[in-house]
């Protein structure tokens, strides 16, 4: 065993949170190091997001923290160097149904005062840009135009690349077996290669974040819920806006597809009921049902050949909302888990909030967001745009 | 209008005339019903099929096997792989160029039906010599199978064989052709009530479920349920990376032989070949019996690693092979023009003072077969009980894989309790005897004699080969042990004689037996030959150059009489009357002048070919080895973030060309593949359209779209 080095932050996970977390602290000045149990970054859920970034949500503290995302990737060549494949494409929320305009139109208000950029096209407006939407009874549907999508491989490699310029360490094929206490505060944490000792743990650790929790004594309610993804065949540009479909069918909830800048388009599908567990294995009922939902929406992508499908799992919370910030039980363990499904999006701006909460930085965004997403909340707002 | 088509063959039926038309860019073609889009261009002359969208650089065909995307063109609209679909009348297609749009489609509802479920005791995926052998046996046990093939003909890759298959007449068909095997082991298995067949039907994907993805026959898609899969999904062809490889006329030598002997296309006049094994080797004998002319072989080996029957072919036909020698470049615009090669050092580094360059305007990749393996390897993932047979399983000869068929099917049958009789030791060695590689040369030691009538055996090598044993009618060729790897030998014999009946020169499938007939001669002998190149304009008295084993030339020497034996179809018997001495000397004849002149070539560059840096080793993304290697070179061990940071392996074919290259760039560098992570195999294993998926169709009674 190799003697125990110092760090002030051990984050678990070089994903979509642990990644730009680990950037900011160590862009802060601070001895970083991140433990992968997978041989290099990305490689759990990071890979499987399709690339959607949004502020769009619900809720504010999400609204906040995404919208810092936004200005983070929208910059990020620009400041970096590194094409991430970031385009600011919008999203679309169409309403086919009387109810869905209502809960979209509902929703306007208050993703309004927020400072979204978000407004409720008719459905001729939304024809001009997305010419080959399904026209037959769509009632319209709300568009962002400042949300997006890039790349969240090479968005988790570019922050992965500076953070390490940083100064910020990875280990790989590394995962965390116990982490130490002493009297309340974070004290160690061990992997089967070493003993690490620091000030602070960051539990970015994806759909295993409640078997990193339980380690350090402290219960967490994410569990993974997988679901399946979808790329076809690149062809001439169709469409700008991720386009999201909520109207429940069944098998399935959410429906949401675009199409990327390389031409190939993109789609996801939320199960319904929900599968909880961490079993990945393709499913036969995922091809039709999202092959189906594309066709409704999209007449004309029935021509289309579908590329390639994978699962993955969502970390997901009693109510839709992550769990980030300090815990009550253990000083100097800190959360940022329970993204359920949008931790490519939340991670730039978890990470600079986190790393304001180490250096003691928070402004007063920042502190409602902390608030309203702390471990002991009563889970009683649940997102309505999961 | 030009047309490329093969209008005489040795030994392969002519097919009808072209009898429908279509267009390509607004143009009139002519093709033949059914004829894959690929083929059809290619008969007009057409190899570029489009450009491809990242660097605009011309694509045409590589695999012809559907598995590699490069071929895609627009065909009414939509992209398709040309190689895998079927022309239509009046059909329009278009080079795809840069991004393919998609047509407009009519307003109206879409009804979308369950997708059909199929339960079956076992899924074939394959219907080649292991799929097909399988399926007998099983069927032999009244098990219910069904067995899937991509392809409208099966027989898998034996119907683009014309020669004799080696290996053991008794068990495999040894003596019998390619073609005709596919046909026998199609018959039997067919014969089974319990069998059913599905041509031209894609195995996509293996669920959680356990349910098969199946694409049947092209218009619906199927979730078949087995209880065993049985996965005989056969090889496909190793890629290589050198500067050009992606230029339209670089393709696989599977691909050559599917358009000249499956379509009966000529799809170039001048090849050059790069690889020595037994696929490289019989493809430009291939080459040969289409009129092609072949410019050279070269093999990276000291020696060619195929049958030396298949290379004394060819050497006897003119072809020069260049061993310790490697491709350097392809060179060309919108199509192949020219290759450049060099031999290598010891350590397979090319001297760049033996650089030299061959006029050609096709290349074939013969380089290896890698098992396709993507069924077995999901298979297990979700726990689907999986079997393997064939070249899937191990790569070997088709003769193994009949052997390795049969042994599968008789232990899924087992599994099922479903039995006859448990799987015979002795299937089990004739396999292993069957895979066996060829073993030790020896020197060639001709016979003496200048009397009487004597086959002369050329065949100086250890092969699993047995057909001119089982033809003797005097029973004397034989075989020193039973073990049919050994060299046979002839018998000279006080009780029987040889009777010069031609039927071992008829035979051998590596065209190595001639007939010496000293009979009636005095000071001279008639030495038959056979012969499966184009002679239908040589008759007798004409000149032909004879040649010993190794193709040097001996004399050139008039023909005495052409004929073939029958039940021999394709094998020509042409005789001369040849010096006594000479006589047992002479191993074959060729009518093609010899090699071109070879052109030497000053080059300054640095030459580093396996993986230059500027070759392409992802197709489908156009990656090169240089932008991998930086990577390797960076510290990066996971080729999944290899692949996140240059695409390599996200593009149409899913990684089937690309990532054992990438692993193979790995072990170059010195680094076990023991440390290197890999990417996961991911569904569909063949792109399929949404609308097929979706079951949908526009009318309400739910049929297909």
């Amino acid at each position: 065993m190799t003697p125990q080095s110092s760090y002030d932050v051990i984050i678990a996970g070089a994903g979509s949170i642990g990644t730009p977390t680990a950037f900011y602290l160590a862009q802060a000045g601070l001895r970083v190091l991140v433990l992968e149990a997978l041989p290099s970054v990305g490689q759990a859920s990071n890979k499987h997001a399709i690339g959607g970034v949004r502020a769009t949500h619900s809720d504010a503290s999400k609204i906040y923290l995404c919208a810092e995302s936004i200005k983070i990737l929208s910059t990020w060549q620009e400041n970096f160097g590194d094409d991430i494949e970031w385009r600011a494409g919008g999203y679309c929320f169409v309403a086919y149904e009387q109810e869905v305009k209502n809960t979209l139109q509902d929703l306007l208000a208050c993703q309004k005062s927020f400072g979204l950029n978000i407004g409720w096209l008719e459905a001729e407006e939304i024809r001009t840009i997305i010419p080959d939407i399904q026209a037959e009874g769509l009632l319209g549907g709300t568009f962002s135009p400042e949300d997006g999508s890039a790349s969240p491989m090479k968005t988790n490699f570019a922050f992965y690349t500076q953070a390490r310029a940083a100064g910020a360490e990875f280990h790989f094929n590394e995962p965390v077996i116990a982490v130490g206490t002493n009297r309340g505060r974070i004290q160690s944490v061990t992997t089967s290669l070493g003993r690490y000792t620091c000030k602070y743990f960051v539990n970015a650790a994806g759909s295993w974040a409640s078997e990193i929790s339980a380690l350090v004594g402290v219960p967490l309610p994410v569990q993974p819920e997988a679901h399946e993804a979808g790329i076809t065949e690149p062809v001439s540009p169709m469409f700008s806006p991720m386009i999201v479909d909520i109207r429940p069918r069944e098998g399935s909830s959410n429906f949401y597809f675009y199409q990327h800048p390389t031409g190939k388009i993109i789609f996801c599908l939320t199960p319904s009921p929900q599968i909880l567990g961490n079993r990945c294995l393709d499913t036969s009922d995922f091809l039709p049902l999202a092959s189906q939902r594309l066709i409704d929406l999209m007449p004309k992508l029935r021509n289309l050949r579908v590329r390639r499908t994978w699962r993955d799992t969502y970390p997901i919370t009693p109510d839709g909302l992550p769990f980030l910030g300090t815990s009550e039980a253990v000083e100097g363990y800190l959360l940022a888990a329970g993204v359920c499904g949008q931790g490519y999006m939340l991670g730039p701006g978890v990470g600079r909030l986190l790393t304001h909460l180490v250096t003691g930085q928070l402004n007063s965004s920042e502190q409602e967001c902390l608030r309203a997403l702390r471990l002991d909340r009563s889970f009683t707002s649940a997102e309505k745009l999961k | 209008m030009s047309d490329y088509r093969i209008t005489t063959h040795p030994i392969l039926p002519i097919k009808p005339e072209p009898d429908i038309s279509f267009y390509w860019n607004n143009q009139k073609f002519f093709a033949k019903t059914d004829e894959m889009i690929s083929s059809a261009l290619f008969a007009n002359g057409i190899h570029t099929f489009g450009h491809h969208p990242k660097d605009n650089s011309p694509q045409g065909i590589f695999c012809a096997n559907g598995q590699c995307s490069q071929c895609m063109v627009i065909a009414d609209g939509l992209p398709v792989k040309a190689c895998m679909t079927p022309v239509k009348p009046g059909m329009r297609v278009y080079p795809a160029e840069g991004l393919p749009v998609l047509p407009d489609v009519p307003a109206g509802a879409v009804h979308y039906a369950p997708i059909p479920r199929k339960s079956v005791e076992v899924l074939i995926i394959g219907g080649g010599p292991a799929g097909l052998s399988a399926a007998q046996e099983l069927g032999k046990a009244g098990v219910s199978v069904l067995l899937v093939d991509d392809k409208d003909k099966l027989g898998g890759k034996l119907v683009l064989q014309t020669h004799r298959f080696f290996g053991s007449s008794e068990a495999v068909y040894a003596g019998t052709r390619g073609i005709d095997i596919a046909t026998k082991l199609e018959a039997q298995a067919r014969a089974y009530p319990s069998v059913e067949i599905w041509e031209n039907s894609n195995a996509l994907a293996i669920f959680e479920d356990h349910s098969v993805g199946i694409l049947r026959k092209g218009s619906q898609y199927v979730l078949v349920q087995p209880r065993v899969l049985l996965v005989a999904a056969g090889a496909r062809e190793r890629s290589l990376a050198f500067p050009g490889n992606t230029l339209p006329g670089v393709y696989g030598a599977g691909a050559f032989q599917t358009l000249v002997n499956r379509d009966l296309v000529r799809p170039c006049e001048n090849l050059f070949i790069v690889g020595g094994g037994n696929v490289g080797l019989i493809a430009g004998y291939h080459a040969i019996q289409a009129g092609i002319h072949v410019a050279g072989l070269v093999e990276a080996a000291p020696a060619c690693g195929g049958y030396r029957v298949h290379l004394d072919k060819l050497v006897r036909s003119g072809v020069p092979v260049f061993t310790s020698h490697t491709v350097l470049e392809a060179v060309g615009k919108e199509r192949v023009e020219k290759i450049r090669i060099a031999q290598v050092d010891g350590n397979f580094k090319p001297i760049l003072s033996t650089v030299r360059e061959y006029a050609c305007d096709t290349i074939l990749i013969a380089v290896g077969l890698d098992p396709v393996n993507e069924f077995i390897c999901k298979a297990e993932e979700v726990g689907l009980p999986v079997f393997s047979a064939g070249d899937a399983q191990e790569i070997a000869e088709a003769s193994a894989a009949i052997f390795s068929g049969r042994i599968a099917g008789a232990q899924i049958a087992e599994k099922l309790g479903k039995s006859l009789a448990p799987v015979p030791d002795a299937w089990i060695q004739l396999e292993e005897i069957l895979k066996s590689k060829p073993g030790a040369l020896r020197e060639e030691d001709l016979p003496a004699a200048h009397a009487g009538v004597f086959p002369v055996l050329h065949c100086n090598q250890e092969i699993p080969c047995d057909p001119c044993t089982t033809i003797c009618p005097k029973n004397l060729i034989q075989i020193n042990g039973q073990d049919i790897r050994k060299i046979p030998q002839f018998i000279r014999s006080e009780a029987e004689e040889c009777i010069g009946c031609l039927r071992c020169v008829s035979i051998c499938p590596g065209l190595a037996i001639t007939l010496v007939d000293f009979r009636k001669r005095v000071g001279t002998a008639l030495v038959s030959l056979p012969y499966e190149q184009e002679a239908s304009g040589l008759k007798p008295g004409d000149l032909i150059m004879v040649t010993d084993t190794s193709g040097t030339a001996l004399t050139s020497l008039p023909v005495h009489s052409i004929r073939k034996l029958p039940g021999f179809s394709g094998t020509q018997i042409v005789s001369v009357e040849a010096p006594a001495d000479m006589a047992s000397r002479i191993a074959g004849l060729r009518l093609i002048s010899s090699s071109e002149a070879l052109q030497s070539f000053d080059e300054t560059g640095d030459f580093s070919p396996d993986m230059a840096d500027d070759a392409y080793v992802c197709r489908c993304e156009r990656v090169t080895a240089g932008e991998i290697r930086q990577l390797i070179h960076s510290g990066i061990r996971d080729i999944n973030q290899i692949k996140a940071i240059l695409r390599v392996s996200m593009g149409a074919c899913g990684g089937k060309a690309c990532l054992n290259m990438v692993k193979r760039m790995y072990l170059q560098e010195g680094i076990p593949l023991s440390e290197v992570s890999e990417p996961p195999l991911r569904p569909v294993f063949v792109e399929m359209p949404i609308s097929l998926l979706a079951h949908a169709s526009r009318n309400s009674n739910g049929g297909a779209p």
